[in-house]
């Protein structure tokens, strides 16, 4: 039996497996280098930035999924939007427990004026809190449940997302408004995040759903 | 208490042993391994080799510490673990992107509202001014610290010799502007070059220090060679590095952090626990090397060498 074929039979579609072994490897890594010595000599502080990173890097795959799949018809991908974004909650979770934790050494005063002070940090708490609901309902049996609702509820994401990358941008040296600074990731993530949004606008999907058919239509013809 | 930040001779008995301040990293990394992975960390590679080459000597400074009885971070702390814009935002890829950096010939010019401008090269820096040794705590504003035997002159005697107007009220320093040699400055969103300054009274405080050298060794380039400025109570973005040109100006000069953001990084940038920041909390600090926070010191422990300097102002206001 060759590789292909055994993998073929696997209960997971390569795809699945990718999503799994991408987001388990990008947290893995963390912890890889943490135990290496190459965090460098302020571990905590790469740890809280690492986590991050990969939290939203995340959460943009899984905001990806639905609009790529559209584009190129592969259906699959739509599939995978949740597990990808449930991975995107338990790296925030890190990313979260480490601030509160770690950095503060749960001291609840330096975390309320924290929290207080700084719009970067609330607008990161905000993001977790509202990523909460979406996690615990991302189940097959709330989906269920939930039926019609379930959809409007995951919705959130659309907010979410925004909210992430502000965190992001604010959290660095610089001012994003004015575009000075240490800015240009954080201004990545924010074009990539607007662009999957807009890919999302009915209007604009009808076009590509179309356009789609039209170019697969004139294949078949001349296949 | 006048000379308290200077380096005192120290005996052979109250050096801590080595085992005992690296005894906090092993510490430190022992925190680091979650249950059951002990294995994992025996097979995973160790960290790489310093970039830079730790120069013979060290030891002479190795467990000495500030006047209030804290140790000095390593050489290679103080070496891979740099915020040097110019070569990159991460701090640790600073050293290897330096390490072919020129700082030789180096001169810097001396001009603006003096009575004598001159340019001196740096060879002429080093026998023109006695070098001090000083060990100083350089607290950053991402709330990091660390304590560093540094080795200069104080910026006073630079200025005495070539003796500013009376109308000379600030100092604005400026970095070297190599985009050949600074990778960093490819990247937009900077106004580039790194420019810095000061107060004039701020310049003459005996505490503010030309740099030249670090642990008895010639300035490494990731931590400013073969020049660099040091405000020990001020957060460590205002002691620019590989300076090139200081002028003394009658008006306040355009500071780097405060042309990029003015509500977070303010002109005079003195260390206050009690003044907030958009970002870190100011009220306390990591020691590199230590896992849980200290509070910060206000001025940086500093306070009775240069508190008078800010009498009657709002320091809340003038950040």
């Amino acid at each position: 039996m060759t590789i292909i074929e055994r993998l073929r039979r696997l209960p997971y579609t390569p795809l699945q497996i990718a999503v799994h072994v991408f987001a388990i490897g990008e947290l893995a890594w963390i912890v890889i280098d943490l135990l290496g010595g190459r965090l460098g000599v302020n571990p905590l502080q790469a740890m809280q930035q690492r986590t991050g990173r990969v939290a939203i890097t995340l959460l943009v795959l899984s905001l990806a999924c639905t609009p790529l799949s559209n584009l190129f018809g592969w259906r699959e991908l739509v599939k995978r939007s949740r597990t990808l974004g449930l991975y995107a909650f338990m790296a925030a979770f890190l990313h979260m427990l480490i601030f509160l934790d770690l950095d503060n050494g749960i001291a609840w005063d330096a975390f309320a004026q924290t929290v207080a002070q700084k719009p970067y940090i609330l607008f990161g708490i905000a993001t977790f809190l509202l990523l909460i609901p979406l996690a615990v309902t991302s189940f097959d049996i709330w989906k269920a449940r939930l039926g019609k609702r379930w959809k409007r509820l995951h919705q959130l994401v659309y907010v979410i997302a925004p909210i992430a990358v502000l965190h992001y941008a604010l959290s660095k040296k610089g001012d994003i408004f004015r575009l000075q600074g240490d800015i240009v990731r954080p201004l990545i993530y924010a074009l990539i995040i607007a662009l999957l949004l807009v890919l999302r606008l009915p209007a604009i999907r009808r076009t590509i759903t179309f356009q789609r058919s039209q170019i697969s239509a004139r294949l078949a013809r001349r296949g | 208490m006048d000379n308290s930040y200077r380096s005192v001779p120290v005996l052979t008995s109250e050096i801590t042993p080595e085992s005992l301040y690296r005894g906090r990293r092993d510490f430190l990394k022992a925190a680091g391994i979650l249950s059951g992975s002990a294995l994992l960390a025996a097979c995973a590679p160790r960290a790489a080799a310093t970039a830079v080459p730790v120069p013979e000597g060290l030891s002479a400074f190795e467990g000495k510490a500030d006047e209030l009885g804290d140790p000095v971070n390593s050489y290679s702390d103080i070496t891979n673990y740099n915020n040097y814009y110019e070569f990159s935002t991460s701090k640790e890829a600073v050293a290897p992107l330096s390490a072919g950096f020129r700082s030789d010939p180096w001169s810097v010019e001396v001009t603006g509202l003096v009575d004598k401008p001159r340019t001196f090269a740096m060879e002429d820096l080093l026998k023109l001014f006695p070098q001090e040794d000083r060990i100083y705590r350089l607290r950053c504003v991402e709330a990091w610290s660390m304590v560093i035997p540094w080795q200069g002159f104080p910026l006073a005697s630079l200025l005495e010799a070539v003796g500013p107007t009376l109308d000379a009220k600030y100092v604005a320093f400026t970095t070297l502007n190599d985009p050949d040699q600074f990778p960093g400055m490819a990247a937009g969103f900077y106004p580039w070059p790194y420019t810095e300054g000061l107060r004039l009274d701020e310049a003459m405080n005996d505490l503010t220090l030309m740099v030249t050298g670090l642990y008895g060794a010639p300035l490494p380039p990731q931590d400013g060679a073969p020049l660099r400025l040091m405000v020990p109570w001020k957060y460590g973005f205002k002691s620019i590095k590989a300076i090139v040109k200081i002028e003394l100006v009658a008006e306040e000069p355009t500071t780097f952090w405060k042309a990029i953001a003015s509500n977070e990084y303010g002109f005079y940038a003195n260390v206050n626990p009690d003044v907030p920041h958009p970002r870190w909390l100011q009220s306390s600090e990591r020691r590199i090397g230590e896992l849980s926070r200290r509070p910060t010191l206000v001025f940086n422990g500093y306070a009775e060498q240069v508190a008078r300097l800010y009498d009657g102002m709002d320091l809340a206001k003038n950040y």
